[in-house]
């Protein structure tokens, strides 16, 4: 489960509540049919990683890893084992006598993996957990972490902010908003059939267009379109003059202004392409439109 | 212009002879008694009243030292002050690390008002606390006794506040991490807080070391007479003399009391000084 909305929204704040960290001021946290609001943390059986790992800077990698068995009084031979096994998954073993102050940004983050994996908790809790790697490491780590999640086969809660993660990585996406849940799906699902332009216009890079009222619908609807919905075709209903092209080499975006408000086109690399201060017309597949409540914003059939 | 330059030259020459000056001037000051003292210490009775001959480095003898050693029985008074200082260390560490950690770990009612007025007691002079602990000291049969020396110091405030400090300083998300592992507070401290603040805790224990050391007020009120107990700072009143040509046998014990805080302030310079800069650097 990926929790996903902008900074604030309030996404953080849940996860934390979920292990406990923060008491909600209503409502009922269940952990699968337990209903933990009174239970301490670390009776919840869950395990967290936090963005800034929150390693233990004077232990060894093995002794951070071996920490929280150490806490429950498992046998040293026993945890050393565990620990092993731990790092072996996440390729630590040899670092295992190093100190964090001495491990790269991504050995350090999946030192703090292993921590969570070797208790073998009920729910892993991640808040943002790679937004300190770099563009590359982050996406080796985001197809790692897909992996662990298969093989562990436990619930891995994941706070981002980043709708990328969120699609690559999640079974089911709840996107947030300013404290208030706005849709919840499969990353599929949340894509296609958007809840509200809100989550429209988060999830997916450019995001949907959106027309203004009464365009392509009655005034009391705001119709959107993903932009690689929109097709050049001569006769087609919406009209746009093309500001810039930009080639991202696999897809070509056209952004254009039109009377109906921005439109942003994703077309296929080709040679006779409009060029800036043209005028092009699209057609739209009329299933492929989105309405909106153009007062709520809320998803209309 | 050339002339110019050399203007500034000269005035930059100027000024920098005037700080030296003044520089070299402050350290005699500061290292002229200390020689004085030495010197005295390194003389024969009669040799150390022989001005100003007195202060040239001749005619040296380990006589004097020896002599206080024995007649001070020096090597008691040292082990009674190695024992309440080691003792005081250890109680101001162990007690700075528990309030400290309360002050920084925990929620509880009154906490800002209630550190508030714990630092402000810093305010009040120990000279002025002295008359009542000492009746105090008194009323509990402490007077003459290891713990009349040793329990009224195990307390500091100036070390909580320090130790304080640096626990505000560690990452908040650590004490959330071992929460979630199930970590209590002792154990938090323990494993993970005092180990973090190492540094700090050597500054504070060689502070507090050096201060017990030195400690004459407190010790001359608890301890009356019992020679068994005297720690070295009172224990060498009794090499005055009115024989006038062994003067300088308080000297002698003097140097005597001194070497172990030479020895561990050359040792241990650098931790001193970080602890002093501790807060200035961080902020």
């Amino acid at each position: 489960m990926i929790l996903l909305g902008p900074s604030g929204c309030g996404k953080s704040t849940l996860l934390r509540m979920v292990a406990g960290l923060e008491d909600p001021t209503s409502g009922d946290v269940f952990i699968g049919d337990r209903r933990v609001n009174d239970v301490e943390p670390k009776l919840r059986d869950i395990a967290m990683v936090f963005q800034s790992y929150a390693l233990y800077p004077h232990m060894t990698v093995a002794e951070n890893i071996e920490f929280p068995l150490k806490v429950r009084g498992v046998a040293k031979a026993e945890r050393a084992a565990a620990a092993l096994k731990a790092a072996d998954v996440l390729g630590l073993t040899d670092y295992m006598k190093r100190k964090p102050g001495q491990l790269s940004g991504g050995q350090r983050q999946r030192v703090a993996l292993a921590r969570a994996i070797v208790r073998d908790p009920a729910v892993f809790l991640m808040d943002e957990p790679l937004s300190n790697l770099d563009a590359k490491l982050r996406g080796d780590t985001r197809a790692e972490l897909v992996d662990l999640h298969r093989r562990l086969d436990s619930t891995f809660i994941y706070v981002t902010h980043d709708q990328v993660e969120a699609m690559t990585m999640g079974s089911r996406v709840a996107v947030l908003n300013a404290g208030q849940l706005e849709q919840v799906g499969t990353p599929q699902d949340v894509y296609d059939h958007p809840a509200s332009t809100f989550v429209a216009q988060f999830i997916g890079t450019p995001p949907m267009n959106l027309l203004q009222p009464g365009q392509l619908g009655s005034s009391d609807v705001r119709v959107g379109v993903r932009p690689e919905h929109l097709l050049i075709a001569a006769a087609g209903e919406l009209e746009g003059t093309v500001r810039q092209v930009e080639h991202l080499g696999h897809e070509v975006l056209l952004l254009t202004e039109s009377p109906a408000g921005r439109l942003t086109a994703r077309v296929a690399p080709h040679a006779d392409l409009p060029i800036v201060g043209e005028t092009v017309r699209f057609d739209v597949a009329p299933h492929h439109l989105h309405r909106f409540d153009a007062v709520t914003g809320v998803r209309v059939p | 212009m050339a002339t110019d330059i050399a203007a500034v030259n000269t005035t930059r020459g100027l000024r920098k002879v005037g700080r030296y000056s003044l520089l070299v001037f402050v350290a005699i000051v500061v290292l002229f008694p200390i020689y004085a003292v030495l010197l005295q210490a390194l003389k024969s009775g009669p040799d150390s009243l022989d001005h100003p001959r007195s202060l040239l480095p001749v005619d040296l003898t380990f006589s004097t030292i020896s002599e206080a050693w024995t007649q001070g029985d020096l090597g008691r008074l040292l082990m009674n002050s190695l024992f309440v200082s080691v003792m005081v260390t250890l109680g101001v560490i162990v007690t700075s690390l528990l309030a400290a950690y309360a002050f920084a770990f925990l929620e509880f009612p009154f906490k800002g008002p209630i550190f508030v007025f714990y630092i402000a007691t810093m305010l009040v002079p120990g000279e002025v606390t002295v008359v009542f602990n000492q009746r105090t000291a008194d009323s509990l049969g402490w007077i003459n006794s290891y713990q009349g020396l040793i329990v009224p110091s195990l307390a500091s405030t100036f070390g909580v506040f320090l130790v304080r400090q640096v626990f505000l300083q560690l990452p908040h998300e650590l004490r959330e991490a071992a929460s979630l592992d199930g970590v209590g507070h002792l154990r938090f401290l323990w494993e993970v807080a005092a180990p973090l603040s190492r540094p700090t805790l050597g500054a504070l224990g060689l502070f507090t070391f050096l201060g017990t050391w030195n400690a004459y007020l407190w010790p001359s009120q608890v301890i009356r007479g019992d020679r068994a107990h005297e720690t070295i700072q009172i224990g060498l009143d009794r090499l005055k003399s009115n024989d006038i040509s062994r003067l300088n046998l308080v000297t002698g014990g003097l140097v005597v009391a001194a070497l172990p805080i030479f020895i561990l302030l050359v040792v241990f310079q650098r931790q001193l000084v970080r602890g002093l800069t501790a807060g200035a650097v961080k902020g």
